[in-house]
């Protein structure tokens, strides 16, 4: 497996730019004789299809929602971070770059970090341009707030839902291509298959969710923009729908999947409540800049939180970091909770949950301030636990949110596999093995309007295309393949449902390969895995046929992908003999509980390649070079 | 609790349709009302019958999926709320429920609870949005905005695009939905340049795709999850007479 990066050379400032002058360019006239296939319209997939067929490409977006604008881009609440220095607080983006490798625990590809800091300005220039309402101060100049893992305050920021705001953006951006006949987005459509022919990715395999026809897309250049894997976990803010299958059937197809294990748990969401539950809800990061957390310093304290006096109460982020306090990185936060509910300090009915207390803010600012700031949250947040906000200090609990493993891409943002382009959550290169709360949205943002542009005419600059259709046999052979799988688990007719399955392999990742990971637990989620696989494939009812709107098809499909994906994800889990970001194996750390990193056996990207069915796959490594942040220990005290 | 539940169930665009009664079991009141459809599928899958087709993803009130007419109520009987939101604390032991899908002419049915909303996405198309390529604009600062501007951008473009206000108004109108795109655009200088191309092109697509006018009923606003109030109507036939008055494009 070929991972050479690709990185440009020259200093680091100017590797980006070098390399855009570089890259070869397709002329105008030329540009609509290539076409490109997209995958997913969310903040990535729509800015990229937008952007590239303004520059004149042809381009096919497909999404499995109903329109592309239901994305799940489009829950992001807090904020996007750029280093526009607006707030003249020292902001720049050589420490909007040193932020995000230090928050990534030093597992990201520094250049193409420095050059997310680079675009990022841009990013709110053109989103500002389309007519996003970002929050502004009374002088009319737009406003910022301060989120984790960083001291400046550069998130920019619409209520609590930039991510909508954002998406409904670049959204509109798309709407304007596909009116112009630039775009064909097509909606209600599932990626089944990936279709490689001479080497290189020449389109993919689509079912047509309302009447359940398969057929392929084929075009020059394939662009997957299809989100992450959270939903391994069966229970996680990720929404419903989203699912591995595209990414896990380009990996099987030869892309490697680069840090399966890097996922985020984020600090702050509601609790679990019972068995029924579906979903995972997060409450944003941002709350936590005027939210204190707390946890009783009895073990077993079962008062109600405001009969709870301040001496007997342990402000545990505070207390153990206090230069960053409750802002600490969402993988610190997330750790610590753990540990105080591990302690039998946790709160409500199951002891799984700690307190995020406005009391103070609002003693300060005024309910008022807080309602302005936090509004939208703190409804949600009453309307699901049926508890005011305004009144009782929230409970709230870490879950899985974000998932920093992905495909691997080189600085061009193409996979191990000529031709097929990886943007946003799906890749895997800028968070290392933690992500900084607002920077999602802006990756998201960056690969689609700034990167994947330019760097999809290099790649058709650089290479001849034969013409095919969809009669190619390849096509022919992956559809076919589709379908008969998608009977295959029709035929089935066992006992128990798709969602029982999952919620099982959500159970067994979360206990085993959750939080806190350690050799034994992984061991027996390794076998554990393969049994409910294998039970699947014998006992799962679809109900129903392949020729019709079939929900209960649609699930099936995409858990049994991720029922052999989750056992990459334990594999590189087992293999990575350190604590790093969101990856914390119980056997490495300091006696304080912090994490230990391991610098000199795994400053590597694992990439994983598949080797067959019965095969088990074969780790690969991508070295990491530091040339500007010599990495450190990760302190925030 | 125990629920009795009259469900809209409809094969496909062509099949007629109609309510089926059902009698659910082991409802907790933390459970969402899509949690207990949840639980109520997994017992029609049980018992070898198909399950009940509705679109939800995001769960957490902001992906404007989930579209459910409960007890004639869009979105149910809580206010700014939107289905996934709704919890069954709001119900009691006993009750009998009525889940029927958006019912309007631009909205067709395409299997169960789950209709066409496309209608919406080509209204977007044939105006909704800015026109600037990426790359090349100014600094975001150089235009100030008012902050009370910006909020009226702000409440507008909160619409989720669930359909609601059309599955609420006597006429299937989309006219909240329009105006607060409209609206959104009309609060910003960036939108200035073409609004009277924007809105008179909306308009005309709302009307080409069947949706019907308003005659101020208010139902839209009383249905909205996000409580978009109906003064983008108002701000939508004002700038719909001043674009064809002034006959600017």
């Amino acid at each position: 497996m070929n991972l050479d990066a690709k990185i440009p050379d020259g200093p680091m400032a100017e590797k980006w730019d070098n390399h855009r002058f570089a890259m070869k360019l397709v002329n105008p006239a030329n540009k609509r004789k290539y076409k490109v296939i997209v995958v997913g319209t969310g903040l990535a997939g729509a800015s990229a299809a937008a952007t590239m067929a303004e520059l004149g490409y042809n381009v096919e977006n497909y999404c499995y929602q109903d329109s592309a604008r239901r994305a799940h881009s489009i829950a992001a609440q807090g904020g996007i971070n750029a280093a526009k220095n607006y707030q003249n607080d020292g902001d720049s983006i050589y420490r909007l770059f040193y932020d995000t490798v230090k928050g990534g625990d030093f597992r990201s590809r520094e250049a193409n970090v420095y050059r997310l800091a680079q675009v990022s300005n841009a990013i709110i220039d053109q989103c500002v341009a389309q007519g996003v309402p970002f929050a502004r101060e009374y002088g009319g100049q737009l406003a910022n707030r301060s989120f984790g893992g960083a001291q400046v305050s550069r998130t920019f920021y619409a209520r609590g839902q930039t991510g909508q705001q954002l998406l409904l953006g670049a959204y509109s951006a798309l709407m304007r291509q596909v009116a112009a006949g630039t775009v064909k987005l097509v909606p209600r459509s599932e990626m089944l298959d990936l279709v490689v022919i001479d080497g290189r990715a020449r389109g993919i395999i689509v079912r047509d969710m309302v009447t359940g026809r398969i057929y392929p897309a084929f075009g020059d250049a394939v662009v997957l923009a299809t989100g992450g894997y959270g939903n391994v976990f069966y229970l996680s803010t990720n929404a419903m729908g989203c699912n591995v299958t595209a990414a896990y059937r380009a990996y099987k197809r030869g892309a490697g999947f680069a840090n399966p294990c890097y996922m985020q748990i984020h600090p702050t969401c509601i609790p679990v409540t019972g068995d029924h539950q579906s979903k995972l809800t997060l409450m944003s990061e941002s709350l936590r800049n005027d939210g204190r957390v707390w946890v009783p310093k009895a073990v077993g304290d079962k008062r109600a939180p405001n009969d709870i006096p301040e001496a007997e109460r342990d402000y545990y982020l505070e207390r153990r970091y206090p230069s960053f306090g409750n802002l600490v990185p969402r993988d610190v936060a997330s750790r610590a909770a753990k540990q105080v509910c591990d302690e039998g300090r946790g709160v409500g009915a199951t002891g799984l949950a700690v307190y995020l207390d406005f009391a103070d803010a609002i003693k300060r600012l005024g309910r008022s301030a807080i309602e302005q700031r936090y509004g939208n949250l703190f409804h949600m947040y009453h309307k699901i636990t049926d508890e005011d906000p305004y009144t009782m200090p929230m409970r709230i609990f870490p879950a899985v949110h974000y998932t920093m493993g992905g495909l691997w891409v080189d600085y061009n943002l193409m996979s191990t596999i000529p031709g097929l382009h990886v943007l946003g959550e799906a890749n895997f290169s800028d968070h290392g093995a933690n992500r900084l709360g607002a920077s999602a949205l802006m990756q998201g943002l960056a690969d689609g309007y700034f990167v994947i542009p330019y760097t999809i005419g290099h790649y058709f600059g650089s290479n001849t295309f034969d013409p095919i259709d969809g009669e190619h046999p390849a096509f022919q052979e992956a559809a076919q393949a589709a379908g008969s799988r998608l009977q295959k688990l029709l035929d089935v007719k066992g006992s128990r449902s798709v969602d029982s399955f999952h919620r099982d392999l959500g159970h067994i990742m979360w206990t085993h390969c959750g939080m806190s990971r350690k050799r034994e637990g992984l061991e027996t989620a390794l076998k554990e895995i393969p049994k409910l696989r294998e039970e699947f494939w014998r006992d799962v009812r679809v109900p129903g046929s392949g020729d019709q709107l079939n929900v209960s098809l649609e699930k099936a499909g995409r858990v049994a992908d991720f029922l052999e994906f989750s056992e990459i994800v334990v594999r590189d889990a087992l293999a990575r003999e350190e604590s790093c970001g969101g990856h914390f194996r119980e056997e490495h750390q300091t006696p304080e509980g912090e994490a230990k990193r391991d610098d000199e056996n795994f400053s590597h990207v694992a990439v994983w390649e598949y080797k067959g069915d019965n095969e088990e796959p074969v780790m690969h490594k991508e070295q990491l070079t530091f040339d500007l942040v010599k990495p450190s220990v990760r302190s925030y005290k | 609790m125990h629920l009795t539940l009259h469900v809209w169930r409809q094969k496909s665009a062509n099949d007629k349709g109609r309510l089926v009664q059902y009698e659910v079991d082991n409802i907790s009141s933390d459970m969402s009302f899509l949690e207990m459809l949840d639980v109520f599928n997994e017992s029609l899958i049980a018992k070898g019958e198909e399950p009940v087709a509705f679109d939800h993803d995001c769960r957490e009130g902001i992906c404007g999926a989930c579209s459910l007419v409960i007890n004639g109520i869009p979105h149910g009987p809580d206010e700014g709320t939107t289905v996934c939101q709704l919890h069954m604390r709001r119900f009691k032991d006993g009750d009998t429920i009525y889940i029927e899908p958006w019912r309007a002419k631009a909205f067709p049915v395409i299997r169960d609870l789950i209709v066409d909303r496309t209608a919406f996405d080509r209204i977007q198309q044939a105006g909704g949005f800015i026109t600037i390529n990426t790359g090349g604009a100014p600094d975001a600062n150089a235009l100030p905005i008012a902050k009370t501007e910006a909020d009226l951008a702000m409440d507008a473009a909160a619409c989720i695009g669930c359909g609601a206000c059309v599955a609420a108004c006597p006429n299937a109108s989309a006219m909240l939905f329009v105006g607060a795109k409209v609206s959104q655009f009309l609060h910003l200088p960036q939108g200035h340049p073409e609004r009277a191309r924007r809105v008179k092109a909306m308009v005309e697509q709302m009307d080409a795709e069947g949706f019907g006018n308003c005659t101020n009923h208010y139902e839209c606003m009383a249905a909205c999850p996000k409580e978009i109030d109906v003064r983008v109507i108002a701000e939508l036939n004002l700038e719909f007479m001043k674009a064809k008055i002034s006959g600017r494009e």
